[in-house]
This record gives C-alpha cells, sequence and structure tokens, in this order.
C-alpha cells in the first residue's frame, strides 16, 4: 500500500539549495470530531517527522492535530555530497513509517 | 445557528458528554476551544520567556480558503543560513482551534534556506502565528487572518 | 443549518430565470471547476507528488496486478498494461453495456469483471480497494476529452437530463439552478462550478479522502435538502451518464482536487 511520496531532484551541483517535498498518507484524525452517534473519534495523527540527509538530521518537525490530513511539508538544504535522504513518521497508535531517496551531487 | 441558538457542533459537543457519561465508567473531558490567550499560553510554552518581535517572518496564507480542512501555509524568514546566523526553528500556531500548536519544525544551517510550506487545519475565521527562532536566541514573528466558510452543501 | 439554506434559496432566485428544460451550456463556455480554484489547490492537483489522490492511483497499479478470486485472475492478465488497454476508457464512461442492456458506471464495470471474471466478491461502493482501481483506471484518461457514444442510450440520457433540471427537495431545487443558471457566482463563499465531472474519483477537501462522482452527487443531493439515490441507483447512473455527455470535450484530470 502506498504510503509516502518525494519529491527531490535526483541531481543537484555542490552548493545548490534544493527543494524537497514530502507527502505522507494518514488520516490525521483530529481526535475533536465526532461520529454521527455522539461518539467522541480518537485522535490519531502523525506527530513527529525527521529527514536526514546520509545519517544526519536535516530538518525535524512535530506536528499536532491542526495538521491537514495527508501530511505535506516541504523544507530545503544544501545538497553537500552525494547520498541518501531518509525520511521517518511516527504517530499515535505505534505508527511508524519511512521512505528515502538518493541525490547526485556533482 | 439554528432557531435554538445553538450551532450543530455545539449540539454534537452536548450529545457527546451526554453520551459518555449516561453508560460509561469515565467521562471524557473535552477542551475548551482555544482562545487568544490559550495560543498566548502555548507560544510560552515552546519559546519559554523570550520576547518576540513582529519582523523578518513572512507567513502566507490565501486570505479567503477554499476549505478550512486544508489551508496551505508556506513560511519564509529572511536569514543567511550559515553556519553563525541561521533559522533554528519555525513554530505555527492559531488562535481558534480547539488546540494552539500546529507545527514546530526544526531547521539548521544545513537548510540553505529558511522556507517552509504545510497544509493546516482551521476550524473557523482566526489569526495564524508563525515565529522563527533564530542563532543568535531571537525570536521574530508574524501573523495573518485567514477567513474560513463553510460548503454550501455539506454531505450530513 | 436553515441560514445556509436560506442563502442558497436567495442565491439562486435572484439570479436565475428557471426554465424547465433550459439550454445547456454552449461548448465553447464549458469549463471544469479547476478554473475556479486558487493557485495552491491548482498546485495540488498539478504535482502527483503534492496529490494525495496518487496514493489511490498507486494502490490500484497494484491492486491490476494482483491475483484474485476463485479464477485466480489479475486484471492484468486480461488486459495487459493499463497505460494502453485503458488509454481512453474512462473519457467514455459510462458506457452502454449489451450484457446488462443499460449503461453502466465504471465502477460497475468494474464489478462485473470482478464478479464474472476473476469470480470475486464485488467491491463495496467507495472501499478504498474500488477507488483504487477506479483511479488507476480513470488516470490512464487523463488529458483526453470526454466523449460519450448517445446511441442505445437515448432513454438513459433523457432520464439523466429529467434528473438535472427537475425540481427536488424542501428546497425545490434543481441542479440546473446552480450549474446551468448560476455558475460562477458565490454561494456560501465558494464558487459554483458548472458540475462537469471531469476529475473522479477525486480528492474532495471536505472529504480529506478520495471519492467517487456518486458520493458528490448524495452529497449535492443532501444539501439541497432532497433524498439522496442509493449508489448504484439507476438514478445515480442516469445522472452520471448525462453529466459526462454535458461535459462532453473537456479534458479529463483524475485525479482532481477540489474544495
Amino acid at each position: 500500500m502506498a504510503r509516502a511520496l518525494i519529491n527531490v531532484p535526483a541531481k543537484a551541483k555542490r552548493g545548490e539549495v534544493v527543494a524537497i517535498k514530502t507527502l505522507i498518507s494518514h488520516v490525521m484524525e483530529s481526535g475533536f470530531r465526532y461520529s454521527n452517534t455522539g461518539q467522541l473519534i480518537p485522535r490519531n495523527i502523525i506527530t513527529w517527522f525527521q529527514c536526514t540527509y546520509n545519517g544526519e538530521e536535516i530538518f525535524s518537525a512535530e506536528l499536532h492535530a491542526a495538521m491537514a490530513a495527508n501530511p505535506f511539508i516541504t523544507f530545503h538544504t544544501v545538497a553537500t555530497e552525494s547520498g541518501k535522504l531518509e525520511f521517518t513518521w511516527t504517530g499515535d497508535n505505534g505508527f511508524s513509517a519511512t521512505e528515502s531517496a538518493t541525490i547526485t551531487v556533482e | 445557528m439554528n432557531q435554538y441558538g445553538t450551532t450543530r457542533r455545539d449540539v454534537l459537543k452536548a450529545a457527546g458528554i451526554l453520551a459518555a457519561g449516561a453508560g460509561t465508567a469515565t467521562i471524557r473531558a473535552v477542551p475548551a476551544d482555544a482562545t487568544p490567550a490559550a495560543m498566548q499560553a502555548a507560544i510560552r510554552r515552546v519559546i519559554g520567556e523570550a520576547s518576540v518581535k513582529p519582523g523578518k517572518v513572512s507567513l502566507e496564507i490565501p486570505p479567503l480558503v477554499e476549505n478550512g480542512n486544508t489551508v496551505p501555509c508556506a513560511v519564509t524568514v529572511e536569514s543567511p543560513m550559515t553556519a553563525k546566523d541561521y533559522v533554528k526553528a519555525v513554530h505555527i500556531f492559531n488562535e481558534k482551534n480547539p488546540q494552539p500548536n500546529v507545527i514546530s519544525m526544526h531547521l539548521g544551517p544545513r537548510a540553505g534556506r529558511a522556507n517552509v510550506s504545510t497544509r493546516i487545519r482551521l476550524s473557523d475565521t482566526q489569526t495564524v502565528v508563525a515565529i522563527a527562532e533564530l542563532s543568535d536566541g531571537s525570536f521574530w514573528s508574524a501573523s495573518t487572518n485567514v477567513i474560513i466558510t463553510l460548503g454550501a452543501c455539506l454531505e450530513d | 443549518m436553515i441560514w445556509r439554506a436560506l442563502l442558497l434559496l436567495g442565491a439562486v432566485l435572484a439570479g436565475a430565470a428557471s426554465s424547465a428544460f433550459g439550454a445547456e451550456i454552449p461548448s465553447g463556455e464549458r469549463r471544469s471547476a479547476y478554473d475556479l480554484m486558487s493557485r495552491e489547490t491548482k498546485a495540488m492537483q498539478d504535482d502527483d507528488t503534492a496529490n494525495p489522490g496518487t496514493f489511490s492511483v498507486l494502490d490500484g497499479e497494484a491492486l491490476w496486478s494482483a491475483k484474485a478470486g476463485t479464477a485466480d485472475k489479475a486484471c492484468a492478465d486480461c488486459h495487459g498494461d493499463a497505460r494502453a488497454s485503458m488509454k481512453g476508457v474512462a473519457a467514455r464512461y459510462p458506457a452502454f453495456d449489451p450484457a446488462h442492456r443499460r449503461p453502466l458506471d465504471l465502477e460497475q464495470r468494474i464489478n462485473v469483471c470482478r464478479t464474472e471474471q476473476q469470480k470475486a466478491p464485488a467491491l463495496a461502493h467507495e472501499s478504498k480497494e474500488l477507488l483504487a482501481l477506479t483511479a488507476y483506471v480513470a488516470r490512464q484518461s487523463r488529458g483526453i476529452p470526454i466523449s460519450i457514444a448517445a446511441d442505445r442510450m437515448v432513454e438513459f440520457l433523457d432520464a439523466g437530463r429529467s434528473l438535472f433540471y427537475r425540481r427536488q427537495g424542501q428546497l425545490n431545487l434543481a441542479c440546473s439552478q446552480c450549474h446551468d443558471d448560476n455558475w460562477g457566482k458565490s454561494l456560501a463563499g465558494n464558487a459554483i462550478p458548472q458540475g462537469h465531472p471531469t476529475g473522479y474519483p477525486l480528492y474532495r477537501l471536505e472529504w480529506q479522502t478520495l471519492g467517487s462522482l456518486q458520493r458528490r452527487l448524495r452529497n449535492c443531493m443532501t444539501g439541497m435538502r432532497a433524498e439522496p439515490y442509493a449508489y448504484g441507483a439507476p438514478e445515480n447512473v442516469a445522472l452520471e451518464l448525462y453529466l459526462m455527455w454535458r461535459a462532453r470535450g473537456l479534458a479529463m484530470e483524475t485525479p482532481a482536487v477540489r474544495p
């Protein structure tokens, strides 16, 4: 089942600032909604997101219920060297997802 | 607002509390809607007692959004993003959702550019605040008022 | 709830010369609701990696190759590569099915294959799997102009057209009063679209998930304070058929994003 989509340029020049776009499939149930029978629907959200570049953190975030469903977060990084970008999301009910992308820096 | 002066949301909330109390052992406390004071308290909890100055931060949200469930939100902070002078974090808060925090993003000199964007949920017309924390310990902010309309044709 | 209904009524009465069988929008003026969206929402639709509908398309791609049912067959076993075999299909659906002697929409057609060819249980309406397969098939028609062949379907088109122009529900409103007579104007802060189903199944911001055209039609009817037709009901299929015919010439956009 498709979980996350990453948009990062495959190639970049050394020192160039690149944009990284991330999208993850998640309902982000806020915990403030009621069902048709008046029951409070329990919170179920992603609470943390991290991106590492060859093992070093370049971006992280704490997410709260006010984040829209299917969280979309974009940020930037300096293309320093070729390697691997790893993305991790964790949240309520033991939710955990990872994705990775490679970048070639010349 | 119906003829009884209640909104649909109030009616459902009351129903939820009653349902919780009627048959079950615990009554779940439902937090009150956030207020400007609650937002200030949340800001203090995140950034401590430092003073926040308006400036350096640009918060882009469309003034009239199509749907409060998905509000595009972009924050740019003026900063050279060098190892000595960079943006450490960007925090977004809201005034009227049930909960005042939206997201806290941690950047660093490796970011190259202090420009982030995301999609947030806003329950009502309200003010959204973005606060940037710089490497020199200073805090800067920007705020925008956003108008949220309910869709004309709801599903239930 | 009541104020919203009154606003709707007021807007319509103020603007409309309501006619039982009014003129449809001339082809030169036909526009997708995409044109009414904000820059950010358009960007959300255009960028596959920013469009949550992409998840459904990817799930559908996986389902396409998955064996199912007692016949142990995958869609791919008969239809091969969907990018070739399904190209243009969604742009001409609902289509007449000789075996059933009536038009079937894409969801029904997929379920006919599931039950009769794969010998698997039909997929439930609005289920993740049915939405994924429909999204995947319809995605193969992106950019292709809608073109419905009217032969053998005239009585169904007429039925759909009657439904479109018929006043109904507590507000005594017809679809045409908003979507033919008042498109482009605002209703409670939202722009009224012409109502062309160019991008279904689509990610609706209101739903925060992907949904079908029938879900949207039922949504509309509830909003009009009329009793919605059941999923798969002939009225829904007739209305889908008429709407697709009314949208002829416009390009498919699946999976679209809409407020």
